[in-house]
């Protein structure tokens, strides 16, 4: 009986102190006929050792291949010491620090991270993680229409630079109570937020602006004068960033005179391995001013009776176990493991290391941007960009992806699907992890994948 | 002591940068960072030290009996994290082709199937992130499925008063007005007030069974009928499946839609508060609407199905796959309780909770329920205690930290006075129940004897009672670096 | 045992109601029901100028571990809210009849006054709670 320590005595014993005579009838006050019959089609159980072998020859099947793709989700070295740490018990195995007295160590991490994760956006409060990049962004929205009371059109300017798929987890999120998601074009020049379709929204009533920084297409959105403008025509700002960009790139807190004054995105790049798109985080921010319009938990540095400093959850009374259906969010649990995961790395990296790592990566896409003009293929877009960049090929980018493939190579994101009026682009990434010689190895694939249609 | 009060700005850590300075090339110098942002400056050891001691300040399962209700704080197997970390499955990308992935994939596209099975519904998605989002999920079905209906006059979702938060609170998020209706003496759905509030409104209900009362609800065939007569959805919140795993399926109650929260019944990690995961089961008439992504196998491969496949789902919850990594986790325990592991959670969960609750209440505690069975969890209430000597619920949750024990859950569900919601599951043995019985025990005998030791507790942690008031008021919540002088 | 002083006009929800002279109302919270909620951490103020119906939320009031609503007693227009209480809540746990007051109505129905409980009225609604 895997993980079930009751021998026969104890069985027995237990039966006879509650006064019954057999588990079952510890049952009898299910309805007999809603008593399932056997859970006949679910396989028998197996050993530690057989689900290791079943897992590892599952796991055989998943060749690695060299990854070039972004789009979201980026592969960075991750140091040895973070998850030996994340995967002590004590944090692997602790709930919710509803014992405050009993989590002193899971809160004061999380403190930490909030005074990370403000430090890396320069924004004034953080909540404790939610879900992911994606479902952060909905909620950032959901957050902007609370915190926005002036404005009542619950409209949302959402550009076609933003991820496709977070664009399309915030309307399946907000589309029920009455949120209106605006797209806003690009323009087909730089690949950045068309400013010209944004001067059709002046003078109507428009709760925010979303600005991707950098936005899908790896190209760096004018933060500063987006910034201002929503802000001198009253939307709010909720900034969608990389943190390991935040590394180099201007934080939303310091964007135009005053700072977005919301900000949000995938914490993934910070420690978190692949791992097939989950589990990831969600990390929020927001200026003091909109904390309590904050969804999720929010740990607060207090005192105890003798005066020692000690942390709570705090600003529980926006949650939904208090709040019910008044609740800023329906929002329980968060991504706890993954945001030790993201605090240990970042005291780890430190600002330095974290900005060494950034640089690379910003150094490698553009040493790749030269090489793949080598080969007579150049970006798409002009202007600045961190570590990815989208590239103009001659041919449909499907094939040339999956020849790439049984080579080893993961070459990017095919962007036709969410993006037809590109005709064959590829989105391609290049972070720290790749060497000059994985470099070349990808520009050679990637001719030779072209050659051979 | 925090990370930022052992750091020094100008400390490197070295294994972690290479000695080649790096330009960032390609920013323009308008859109480029001005300071360095205040992050630790500490070496490695430094790191490891600090964060070893944190977690050293926390109750875990590992170290410490955890009997927190309706979280189902059960063992996790170390296999199940080992194997989810194998290279292979880590270091994937999620856009990889499926041709590269049929491995995870097929372990995903089997655990979809065994907890169809599990459940007796119809099609399961494995898309939701945790339990509140599976709740959102199934309630846009439900609202989706009225809509494809062109119902429109379904504005009303009713769930009862005991219901966990997170009900409510999701109603709302998908647009709905919650009606409350009350809980009887008994603990069951108060049927007659349910006949009243059902009507052309109602677009379903939400119902937890075993309920937040730790009760199963005798009626719930009733109660379906009920819904269903009057056009609505029946709405299981799969918070306590651990009670009736191989017992009794969601689906033979008549339920249209649930939840699961696999860091509960499937023994994924809690991690200090997430992540979890919480795949959906739906009847028939849901089908169509299931979030995105789902697999399927057709041709001898095992392929990802998104919205282009499903034109009518309500649509992505995640970025990418959900939490995959989590529902790997949980696809290694089930492989390893299999069917008969499976069925056995339902039986030992049930008899830990019914052994501590009738030796607890001959100890002299008492049960907000009397005469009810217990199902893997149960209630006490102190409110006489609290009369007779002020000691509330609180404060016994305070003082058995002192004693090694993780507290109950306190004040939930919210209908009950002075309660603690105890849930032991069935991997905690006779003799950690028999300890915590002891602790309890004593506790109660110093409630009467030397109350203020208990008001007064805990004394051995690492901080005493901590001013959460303080907190709320004069919000600190991140470290400020000294402004230079 | 809570103060319910006779020259106001009570709720079943538990604000309390002064008529001034300018033809204004104040509302607060009650005695009892500040002992109730326990320490206030924050009080979500009404926007001056807004309109309430009677009996509809306007306002929120928060301790550590509830939140509770506040009514709009009657039907009205705010004229004037408690800034006051946004930097020091706690003035409605010290003194809730009066530093304590949250907001100001114009009332747009002054007959709906009659209907609210006298002080004896309110008082036995919360020995008959307890």
């Amino acid at each position: 009986m895997p993980f079930i320590p009751h021998t026969e005595d104890d069985i027995a014993q237990m039966l006879a102190a509650i006064g019954a005579r057999s588990i079952d009838e510890l049952f009898d006050e299910i309805p007999a006929a809603l008593r399932a019959r056997g859970l006949g089609n679910i396989p028998s159980g197996l050993s530690e050792l057989e689900v290791t072998r079943l897992m590892q020859d599952a796991a055989e099947l998943d060749r690695p291949l060299r990854c070039f793709a972004g789009a979201g989700a980026y592969e960075h070295h991750i140091p040895a010491a973070v998850w030996q740490l994340v995967s002590r018990g004590e944090f692997y195995t602790a709930y919710t620090p509803y014992q405050a007295e009993a989590s002193q160590g899971t809160l004061q991490l999380l403190y930490e991270y909030q005074s990370m994760v403000t430090a890396l956006t320069a924004m004034d409060a953080s909540n404790a993680s939610l879900y992911d990049g994606a479902s952060a962004l909905a909620e950032a929205v959901l957050m902007a229409v609370r915190a926005h009371r002036k404005s009542k059109s619950k409209r949302i300017l959402m550009p076609k630079s933003v991820h496709p798929h977070y664009r399309q987890v915030a309307h399946a999120i907000v589309k029920n109570q009455g949120i209106e998601l605006v797209e806003i074009g690009y323009d087909p020049a730089t690949g950045q937020i068309d400013q010209a379709q944004l001067k059709g929204f002046e003078g109507t009533d428009v709760t925010a602006l979303v600005i991707p920084q950098p936005n899908f297409f790896g190209a760096l959105e004018e933060v500063d004068t987006l910034t201002d403008w929503a802000h001198a025509h009253n939307m709010l700002v909720i900034g969608l960033v990389n943190p390991v960009a935040l590394a180099l790139l201007s934080p939303p807190g310091e964007w135009g005179e005053t700072g977005a004054d919301i900000v949000c995105g995938d914490g993934q790049p910070l420690g978190i391995p692949l791992s097939w798109g989950g589990p990831y985080f969600g990390f929020m921010c927001c200026k003091i001013e909109h904390v309590r319009q904050m969804p999720g938990r929010i740990i607060g540095r207090t005192v105890d009776t003798e005066g020692k400093p000690g942390f709570v959850l705090t600003l529980q009374a926006r949650e939904q176990h208090i709040r019910r259906s008044k609740a800023t969010s329906n929002i329980c649990t968060n991504q706890g493991l993954m945001v030790t995961a993201a605090t240990i790395h970042m005291s780890i990296m430190g600002a330095a290391g974290l900005e060494h790592a950034a640089g690379l990566c910003a150094r490698n896409t553009q040493i790749l941007v030269d090489k793949l003009s080598g080969i007579g293929l150049r970006p798409l877009f002009r202007g600045g960009r961190f570590h990815e960049v989208t590239i103009k090929l001659s041919q449909p980018v499907g094939p040339v992806l999956e020849k790439m493939a049984a080579h080893g190579i993961l070459g990017g994101y095919d962007l036709k699907k969410h993006y037809p009026e590109l005709g064959e682009t590829l989105l391609v990434c290049a972070t720290e992890t790749k060497t000059e010689a994985d470099l070349e190895a990808y520009v050679t694939a990637l001719a030779q994948a072209l050659q051979a249609s | 002591m925090l990370i930022f009060e052992q750091s020094q700005a100008s400390r490197r850590n070295g294994a972690q940068v290479s000695t080649q300075p790096v330009a960032a090339d390609g920013i323009p110098a308008h859109l480029r960072r001005k300071h360095r942002p205040a992050l630790p400056g500490v070496s490695e050891l430094q790191a490891v030290r600090h964060y070893t001691r944190l977690s050293q300040k926390n109750f875990s399962i590992d170290t410490h009996f955890y009997p927190l209700g309706s979280c189902t704080m059960k063992y996790n197997p170390r296999a199940c994290h080992a194997l989810a970390l194998l290279p292979n499955f880590a270091n994937k990308h999620p856009l990889t082709p499926a041709s590269h992935g049929q491995g995870f994939l097929g372990c995903m596209y089997d655990l979809q199937n065994i907890l169809r099975e599990v459940t007796g519904m119809r099609g399961v998605s494995l898309a939701p992130m945790a339990g509140a989002q599976g709740e959102f999920a199934g309630v846009a079905m439900i609202r989706a499925y009225h809509d494809a209906q062109g119902d429109h006059a379904r504005t009303e979702i009713i769930c009862p008063d005991a219901a966990h938060g997170t009900n409510p609170a999701t109603a709302t998020m998908c647009g709905y007005t919650v009606r409350e209706i009350p809980t009887d003496a008994e603990g069951d759905v108060d049927i007659e007030a349910l006949k009243a509030a059902v009507g052309p409104q109602t677009a379903g209900i939400m119902l937890t069974n075993p309920s937040t009362l730790g009760v199963f609800d005798r009626r719930i065939k009733e109660i379906a009928d009920i819904v269903h007569h009057a056009g609505g959805l029946l709405y299981y919140d799969g918070a306590n499946l651990n009670a009736i795993l191989g017992k009794v399926k969601p689906g033979d109650m008549g339920f249209d839609v649930i939840h699961m929260n696999l860091h509960k019944t499937f023994s994924t990690p809690h991690g200090g508060g997430g992540p979890g995961a919480g795949p959906v089961g739906v009847s028939e008439r849901l089908l169509p609407f299931l979030p995105v992504p789902l697999v399927s196998f057709a041709d001898n491969r095992f392929q990802v199905m998104d919205e282009s496949d499903r034109p009518q789902t309500i649509g992505r919850m995640s970025a990418f796959n959900g939490n995959a990594g989590i529902l790997l986790r949980a696809y290694v325990y089930i492989r390893m309780l299999g069917r008969e592991g499976m069925e056995r959670v339902g039986n030992f969960s049930t008899l830990n909770a019914n052994y501590l609750l009738h030796t607890l209440t001959q100890a002299g505690f008492e049960a907000a329920l009397p005469g009810r069975r217990a199902t893997h969890e149960f209630i006490l209430t102190l409110r006489k205690l609290a009369k007779e000597t002020g000691v509330t619920a609180m404060d016994l949750a305070k003082r058995l930290l002192d004693l090694g024990y993780h507290a109950p859950t306190t004040y939930f569900p919210l209908i009950v006075p002075e309660c603690l919601l105890i849930e032991p599951t069935e991997t905690e043995s006779k003799e950690a129940l028999d300890g915590f019985i002891s602790a309890m025990r004593q506790i109660l005998n110093e409630a009467r004897e030397q109350p203020e030791l208990v008001k007064n507790a805990p004394h051995t942690m690492p901080v005493k009672r901590l001013d959460d008031v303080r907190a709320a008021r004069e919000l600190d919540i991140r470290w400020k670096p000294a402004q230079p002088q | 045992m809570s103060a319910t002083p006779n020259n106001l006009k009570y709720t079943k929800s538990h604000e309390w109601v002064q008529s001034n002279a300018d033809g204004t109302v104040t509302v607060g919270i009650t005695d009892h029901a500040q002992e109730l909620l326990g320490d206030i951490v924050f009080i979500e103020l009404p926007e001056t100028g807004a309109e309430y119906s009677a009996n509809q939320d306007c306002a929120v009031v928060e301790s550590v571990k509830a939140a509770s609503d506040i009514y709009s007693p009657i039907s009205g227009k705010i004229t004037t809210v408690n800034e006051s209480l946004s930097d020091s809540p706690e003035q409605v746990n010290q003194d809730a009849y009066g530093a304590g007051w949250i907001f100001k109505l114009q009332p747009s129905n002054p007959g709906e006054l009659a209907a609210l409980l006298s002080a004896a009225d309110y008082a036995a609604l919360i020995a008959a709670e307890d």
